[in-house]
């Protein structure tokens, strides 16, 4: 459906990125490019224990090292020693006889005149712990043996109740019954965790690499026990987020603003690459059991789903990442009868949380897999299979949720068979294997959907605000609650007010989050920033745009209806006028050119006892269609070509939108196939990039071609949706099919490392 | 101690710890443009220009610059943007920007030694700069249209 006009000016244009310019100067700054005076630097104590005990704590030597400002304990805290965004079980210092839970687990921190000094502080901190028996596993976990909190292993368990699998699954022809494990995946942002706090005669201001300044300032407020208008938050520029920087920033930054309220001087706690691989969140380890019955024509009758997710030591975000997990494992299908339980239980290892896809990608590899097999057993086409059973206008999703609008899923289908010339590649893949021996290739496919920003778990913080501001010369500055990370919002939000004020866009400057001008606008996660902030910035803008017409309409003597502000010009009966212009005579004749606008989700009817009702306010769509080559002699897996096809709603910055798929491709095909975090007694072994590997220039594939599918959304901003996690989606999956064809055998881990693969191809039963 | 050497074109003396990083030192004189991804010689966001070739500055000690010829992103383009600077704004290869400025000294350097790279040199050039955001497809987009420019 069509909600908006198409003739416009900005939106759906090639635009260059509003802050491309500095970047490419390197003159725009990130956290640890200010600089303060008297600054202090500052530097955390792990406790290097999976679990252990702490008896005692001993800051006297690290106290007399000259150069030291201060070493802090739990004992110094004026606030609340208590973190967590969802379930509050994680002290921001471990006090002496409590249980550090994990080898990252805080005990001390310290403040020094240079880095090199705070550190050797750290490192002259004594504590003596008592060693206690740790909890490594999910499956050690679920023995319930040895308790990671005292409230038991399994925190939380969410489900869903749709139809009668039972009777499902026996008129079913075929049933496929197989587990799954989809590993940890680091987030590997450039620029690691970091926080910069400058104290005031009052409180604070926290400078940061940040996804959610609400979550930070609600955090500091709580440690240091001063009000929330004393604590102001503005965001640095961050340099590449993906999730890892939605709660634990606030977890940084409560440890950096104890060192500057105790010094009372600038304190800039910017984390290694060591410190933040250990300390901080990775994607969630997901085992699966899967059952799922389908007809012989390939239409799916029942699935049902059992899944164990490992949050490690503390909750962080995992039961609102579990909700993801729990609405996407049934896959992008039309199923009359789902069964999902899914369980979250700690360990003793590093909190899991926020990564783009949010729990959803671990499922997805597991739905998408039994799809392939599915369709190999009935013999079948993957993309026959997939139509089949797709989501369509009509359809009701795994929780029943019926679709009524916007539905681009059977679109993206279509389009990935046309961009990727379906028939010749397979032939192409055919003839390739026919002529070599030792590599083989595979095409593999996957199509995935995607609930849009929090959905009903998350309804309470699903509103965002903007501030829109005209000044005198016509130049407009637009602050809003939700941040820019590397994904563009800033250039999607300046084509948003410049389209709607009719300003041109080098006259739009979109503000760094500052928590004094916005109100809590919620997280910037779940792909929401554009169609949140999107039409807050709208309808502030709108506002505006009123107020100037008029006024235009009364000195110009011109009815309303016939003037249209666009390009920066205003033009009405035969008048006409820069936007400067009529920005200045507004000023003159007292008119308010400063507005607000706020959008909120629409309530949402979700039953957790079932979970069944609208788990999310839309749904966006994706189909993947990979080749992958594999050395049968060394196990190495290649992807070659890349065809995706992505309904967006509505395409409103092309150049950012492919950016986006791009990047968030080849962060999945990490995760799929090289990106292993290794760990020993609860110790991660891969702490730098010289041994967690994440794709360089040499490993991305030879041809990438991405198209977008247009099915707008009411209530998005000019009927878009969001993009930044369905770019990363549906690769594993695809990746995963595309090397279990080629070698004949199927992927049942990811990432699929070279070892793993080998080990497949020389163990594995045999499939063709 | 004391080292004389250029920084963007311009004689400089300055003071330098012999532990130094020339990572550190080149911040510590404002050079913010150069960042530390990993400090380990594994992410190339520390990339600068030392006579000609582009180096990792976390892996060298600030004693070690002494009479060279430095080049950092600060001393790119002065009055009016560098083909490089031009390309990689022009062709949407800045998403974050943290690696932008790391990835911009080594197309530098590669285009200062071979103006026409193919896309094997342009990976070649490239390998020691990782970026998590763009997935390099248009960072290699940036570097074909800057070549011959330099
Ligand atoms: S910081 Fe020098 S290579 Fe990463
Ligand atoms: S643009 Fe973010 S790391 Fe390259």
């Amino acid at each position: 459906m069509k909600v908006e006009n198409a003739t416009m000016n900005v939106i759906g244009k090639k635009i260059k990125r509003v802050d491309a310019i500095e970047k490419v100067k390197g003159i725009n700054k990130f956290v640890a490019d200010y600089e303060f005076k008297n600054m202090l630097y500052g530097a955390i104590v792990f406790s290097k224990h999976a679990r252990a005990l702490v008896k005692k704590i001993d800051t006297s030597k690290a106290k007399e090292l000259k150069g030291v400002k201060a070493v802090l304990t739990y004992s110094d805290i004026p606030g609340e020693n208590q973190l967590g965004e969802v379930v509050e079980d994680m002290p921001c210092l471990v006090p002496v006889g409590k249980e550090a839970k994990y080898y990252g687990d805080v005990v001390a921190v310290a403040a020094a005149e240079s880095q090199k000094i705070a550190n050797a502080a750290a490192g002259l901190v004594e504590v003596e712990y008592e060693e206690l028996p740790a909890v490594l596993s999910i499956e050690e976990s679920l023995k319930n043996e040895i308790k990671v909190h005292e409230s038991g292993n399994i925190l939380t368990s969410k489900k869903i109740r749709k139809g009668k699998t039972e009777e499902g699954f026996a008129s079913a022809d075929l049933v496929i019954e197989d587990d799954f494990f989809a590993d940890y995946q680091e987030h590997a942002y450039l620029e690691t965790q970091g926080i910069f706090a400058v104290p005031d005669s009052t409180g604070m201001t926290i400078y940061g690499s940040m996804q959610c300044p609400y979550y930070v300032q609600n955090a500091v407020s709580r440690v240091l026990g001063i009000p929330q208008n004393n604590v102001k938050i503005v965001q640095a520029d961050t340099g590449g987020a993906f999730g890892g920087k939605e709660d634990v920033p606030s977890y940084v930054a409560a440890q950096c603003a104890l060192l500057a309220y105790h010094t009372k001087r600038p304190v800039l706690l910017s984390y290694s690459r060591e410190v933040d691989i250990q300390f901080t969140s990775k994607r969630h380890p997901i085992k699966s059991h899967y059952k799922v019955g389908f007809k012989k024509d390939g239409k799916i009758v029942a699935i049902e789903v059992n899944a164990h997710m490992d949050m490690g030591a503390y909750a962080t975000l995992s039961p609102i990442v579990m909700y993801r997990s729990l609405v996407h494992a049934a896959g992008a299908y039309d199923v009359p009868n789902v069964k999902v339980d899914i369980d979250g239980v700690y360990t003793n290892k590093v909190p899991c949380g926020a990564f783009r896809g949010f729990g959803s990608p671990q499922v997805l590899f597991a739905i998408e897999s039994i799809m392939d097999e599915a369709a190999l057993k009935l013999k079948i086409d993957p993309v026959e299979i997939r139509l089949k059973n797709a989501l369509r206008v009509g359809s009701h999703t795994s929780t029943d949720h019926l679709l009524t609008e916007s539905v681009g899923s059977v679109s993206t289908i279509m389009n990935a068979v046309k961009i990727s010339d379906y028939e010749n590649l397979k032939r192409s893949v055919h003839d390739f294997n026919s002529k070599n021996r030792f590599k083989k290739r595979g095409i593999g496919v996957s199509h995935i959907i995607y609930g849009v920003a929090l959905g009903a778990a998350g309804q309470a913080l699903d509103a965002a605000g903007a501030l829109v501001q005209v000044h005198r010369d016509g130049s407009v500055t637009v602050h809003v609650g939700n941040t820019e990370m590397g994904q563009g919002m800033k250039t999607v939000l300046a084509m948003i007010a410049s389209e709607t004020l009719g300003q041109n866009i080098d006259m739009i400057k979109v503000e760094n989050a500052d928590t004094s001008y916005v109100q809590d606008s919620g997280p910037t996660v779940a792909s929401r920033a554009t169609l949140f902030s999107g039409n807050a910035v709208k309808e502030a803008c709108e506002k505006i745009k009123e107020r100037m017409i008029s006024t235009f309409s009364k000195i110009k003597n011109v009815e309303k209806e016939e003037v249209v502000i666009s390009s920066g010009v205003v033009r009405g009966g035969k008048e006409e006028m820069n936007f400067g212009d009529l920005a200045n005579i507004c000023y003159s004749s007292n008119v308010e050119l400063i507005a607000n606008g706020w959008f909120k989700s629409p309530k949402l009817n979700w039953d957790p006892k079932t979970g069944l009702g609208e788990a999310y306010l839309t749904y966006s769509y994706a189909t993947q269609i990979v080749v992958v080559e594999v050395d049968m002699l060394t196990g190495k897996s290649n992807v070659i070509d890349v065809f995706t096809s992505h309904d967006v709603g509505r395409v409103l910055n092309p150049v950012g939108l492919t950016g986006q798929v791009e990047g968030g491709f080849v962060q999945g095909m990490g995760y799929a196939i090289y990106e292993e975090i290794k760990m020993k007694d609860g110790r991660i072994l891969t702490d730098n990039f010289n041994t967690y590997i994440i794709p360089t220039i040499n490993d991305i594939p030879q041809n990438i071609k991405i198209d977008f599918v247009e099915d707008e959304f009411s209530e998005g901003p000019f009927g878009a949706k969001g993009i930044g996690e369905p770019s990363l989606m549906p690769a594993p999956a695809a990746i995963a099919n595309g090397i279990s064809n080629a070698i004949g055998r199927r992927v049942k881990k990811i990432p699929a490392t070279q070892e793993y693969v080998l080990d497949l191809i020389e163990k594995g039963e045999d499939k063709s | 101690m004391i080292i004389k050497f250029k920084l963007n074109g311009e004689e400089r003396e300055e003071n330098v710890e012999e532990d130094e990083r020339a990572l550190d030192f080149l911040r510590r004189i404002g050079m913010k443009s150069v960042k530390e991804g990993c400090g380990e010689g594994e992410c190339g966001a520390c990339t600068i220009i030392v006579n000609g070739k582009n180096v990792v500055s976390c892996l060298m000690l600030a004693p070690e610059l002494d009479g060279t010829d430095v080049l950092t992103t600060e001393g790119l383009g002065k009055d009016k943007l560098d083909p490089v600077q031009e390309a990689f704004a022009e062709i949407g290869a800045v998403q974050c920007g943290f690696c932008t400025p790391g990835m911009e000294m080594s197309t530098k350097a590669l285009l200062m030694k071979n103006p026409h790279p193919s896309e094997e040199d342009i990976k070649k050039g490239l390998e020691g700069n990782l970026c998590r955001c763009t997935g390099y497809f248009r960072i290699i987009e940036a570097v074909k249209k800057a070549a011959g420019k330099v």
